[in-house]
């Protein structure tokens, strides 16, 4: 079941595209939910209930717009290209390892894209819920949001730059600015 | 009673999965079996293939089956070598 599993992926080369779309929906995901938290601040802040439904649906919103979005061009593209191929061997390709990648393929990126930005956004929500909660924070509540935010879109950039074999650190600054700048366009907005 | 030893296959296969996965694929389904895959031509979709499957007792259906399941179709048998067994009353 597992072998299958992994020789389908494989089959697919869905471990690249699910990678890729996990960086990218996940970048979506922390800086919508840094632009939202930016808003609040800029605006003099807002009750922390209000925060956390405001960045709950936009995560929950985003997690569904990465499924659906990316189940139906991932199905169509693999359907396309299974189509092709069948042309190509002139026979049927339907009960073949090809046909079972075609279907599962999109569910599992479909999943990765979905998941990724709702993840994203659960992590940078996590200080508003423990507010919520009564523990206590370092910062307030949207600052320490707004610092996990960063910290989240820093990571993402350290883990592009171990993809690609290039500085880590480089890479994770170089996403860390572009979300300090994203930051500074609010804040100017705002003001 | 003869059994097939040695069976060579010429095979129209997609370009994946590679030569490497396809002849894994096809030796973890018919364990105790050594595949060998060249490939004589490659397309833009597909390639040709001279698949060698060799063994003590190869069942032909189930190497179509198993090469059939991977996109993969039989055009031809190039070469096959097939051996039976000493009458033992002689």
């Amino acid at each position: 079941m597992f072998a299958e599993l992994r020789f389908l992926i494989q089959l697919g080369h869905a471990h690249h595209i699910a990678r890729r779309y996990f960086v990218t929906n996940g970048f979506d995901g922390a800086l919508t939910m840094l632009g939202l938290t930016m808003g609040f601040y800029a605006s003099g802040g807002v009750a922390t209930p209000v925060a956390i439904s405001a960045c709950l649906g936009a995560a929950v919103a985003l997690g569904m717009s990465g499924l659906a979005s990316a189940y139906m061009s991932e199905a169509a593209e693999r359907e396309k290209e299974l189509r092709e191929l069948e042309q190509a061997l002139v026979g049927d390709l339907e009960a073949t390892a090809h046909a079972r990648a075609a279907r599962l393929i999109p569910l599992i990126i479909a999943a990765v894209n979905g998941f990724a930005p709702l993840l994203m956004a659960l992590l940078i929500m996590l200080p508003l819920w423990l507010s919520e909660a009564g523990v206590p924070l370092p910062l307030a509540p949207l600052p320490s949001a707004i610092a996990i935010a960063f910290l989240v879109l820093f990571l993402l950039g350290v883990f592009l730059g171990t993809v690609s074999g290039r500085s880590w650190l480089w890479s994770g600054l170089r996403m860390l600015t572009i979300a300090l700048l994203t930051a500074g366009l609010i804040l100017w907005l705002e003001s | 009673m003869s059994s097939v030893k040695r069976i060579v296959l010429d095979v129209l296969k997609p370009l994946t999965p590679n030569a490497l996965e396809f002849a894994s694929a096809i030796a973890e389904r018919h364990p105790g079996c050594r595949v060998t895959v060249t490939v004589s031509e490659v397309d833009a979709k597909t390639e040709t293939t001279l698949v060698t499957v060799e063994g003590d007792a190869i069942v032909y259906d189930d190497i179509v089956a198993a090469i059939s399941s991977l996109g993969a179709s039989v055009h031809s048998i190039d070469a096959v070598e097939v051996s039976s067994m000493a009458n033992p009353e002689g």
